[in-house]
């Protein structure tokens, strides 16, 4: 059997959770190294080594080491393209370009007002900081624009990228998991019709269910 | 058929001309006015729904986002030209690494200062000092850690010119414009890697180009 691969980071960091998902939808076993985050490990020089932004998630195979969520969601679907779900990042070029587009769209315009939501709602509360009602407002304002566009995407296609799920939709699971079961904001997409069925299946997906289980706080091991 | 790129002749439509022209690939440009709010026209809302900037139409097929763009480009066309995505899949790991830490750490800090200084001073509006310091400061973070790994690397990925490298021009070429390239000159390592990609053929053409541009 393979080595596991090596991810660093807890499973509630919404990039870490990016790439257990893509790990599992490529049938990738892999062996997940807890960082303390509220001990500020990732901040520490033997963390530093391997992610110099002190940001996780990090990862490891037997050829490389590499940070960056989407950049690992890329490397893992290309080396083990010919294992687990193989359309996960067609080879086909146009259909590529596509999934491409659709990440893209996901780092560049989704991302931004809905982490910066997921931060104010989900984890301000939690890590004990005052949340900035400005932020949210600007943010809801912002991610509400994006999902018009989905929905009117959501509403030819029936994914993003085409009719398959791809790394484009994984990459969107994260975030929308903490704004749907943890905030008052899930109604963004489950009022919208299109959307709403979207995250529906592909948050029905096994390998998501996977990692939401893992984000779970875990029983201590047994002695 | 000729590569169609839409958009206004500044920021990120600049990172797909690069990629293109190293490619060697054929394209003809079509303005955009941001200014004039061409880009929320629904005909260019109909090729990007998100009405930003830039697009390609390649025959039929559209595509958006910058650097969907380039790396559709770098791939279809990865025999011809310069190769921008490494020659194994190790190396490509590293392009997408590094393209990956220009989209979500470089860009994010220097387009905040492209908007508060630049986008500011052409509307004539007032522009968020807290914005500025904090965005200033996040970029000279990044840079150190740039400075590190280029001390050990001739190019973010490798020794290799790549995606990840071309990747930072459009916006970089910003802090000249701002009075901040200071930043970028204190580094050591960081001004040598800066001086030896801004002195790439293509980006000489691209940089001080106005639309029309016919390649």
């Amino acid at each position: 059997m393979a080595t596991p691969v090596k991810v660093y980071g807890p499973p509630m960091s919404t990039a870490v959770s990016r790439v257990l998902a893509c790990l599992l939808e490529k049938d990738v076993n892999f062996q997940l190294i807890p960082v303390d985050m509220s001990k500020g490990e990732h901040k520490k020089p033997d963390y530093l080594k391997i992610q110099p932004f002190g940001q996780v998630p990090s990862f490891q195979d037997e050829s490389i080491s590499l940070f960056e969520s989407r950049a690992i969601c890329r490397y893992v679907s290309e080396k083990y393209a010919n294992q687990g779900n193989k359309r996960l990042y067609s080879t086909n070029p146009l259909e590529k370009a596509s999934i491409e587009q659709w990440v893209e769209a996901e780092g560049q315009s989704f991302n931004p007002p809905s982490s910066a939501l997921v931060f104010q709602l989900a984890f301000a509360p939690r890590m004990k900081l005052k949340q900035d009602m400005g932020v949210i407002k600007q943010s809801e304002e912002k991610l509400n624009k994006v999902l018009d566009v989905y929905e009117q995407r959501l509403g030819e296609s029936r994914f993003l990228a085409g009719d398959e799920f791809t790394l484009a939709d994984l990459s969107h699971l994260p975030n929308t998991q903490y704004l749907v079961s943890v905030t008052d904001k899930g109604e963004m997409f489950t009022k919208r019709k299109n959307v709403g069925r979207w995250w529906s299946e592909i948050s029905g997906r096994d390998s998501w269910k996977k990692v939401v289980d893992l984000q779970k706080p875990q029983p201590p091991k047994s002695a | 058929m000729v590569v169609k790129l839409y958009g206004p002749d500044f920021a990120s439509a600049k990172r797909v001309l690069v990629c293109l022209i190293e490619k060697e690939v054929i394209f003809e440009t079509v303005p955009i006015d941001i200014f004039k709010g061409q880009n929320k026209d629904p005909d260019f809302l109909n090729l990007q729904p998100f009405g930003v900037v830039p697009v390609i139409q390649d025959g039929d097929y559209t595509l958006f986002e910058s650097r969907a763009i380039i790396r559709y480009y770098a791939e279809k066309y990865k025999s011809q030209g310069t190769d921008l995505l490494g020659k194994s899949i190790e190396e490509r790991g590293a392009v997408e690494q590094w393209l990956e830490v220009e989209a979500q750490n470089y860009h994010p800090a220097i387009y905040t200062l492209v908007i508060e200084i630049l986008l500011a001073r052409k509307k004539g509006t007032p522009s968020d000092a807290k914005a500025i310091e904090e965005s200033e400061k996040k970029l000279g973070k990044v840079l150190d850690i740039y400075e590190e790994r280029l001390s050990k690397s001739k190019y973010l990925a490798g020794d290799f010119f790549s995606l990840a490298d071309l990747s930072h021009l459009p916006f970089t070429k910003y802090l000249a414009d701002m009075g901040k390239m200071y930043l970028i000159e204190e580094r050591k390592h960081v001004k040598a890697w800066w001086d030896v990609i801004s002195n790439r053929p293509s980006w000489k053409k691209v940089s001080s180009s106005r639309w029309p541009l016919v390649e």
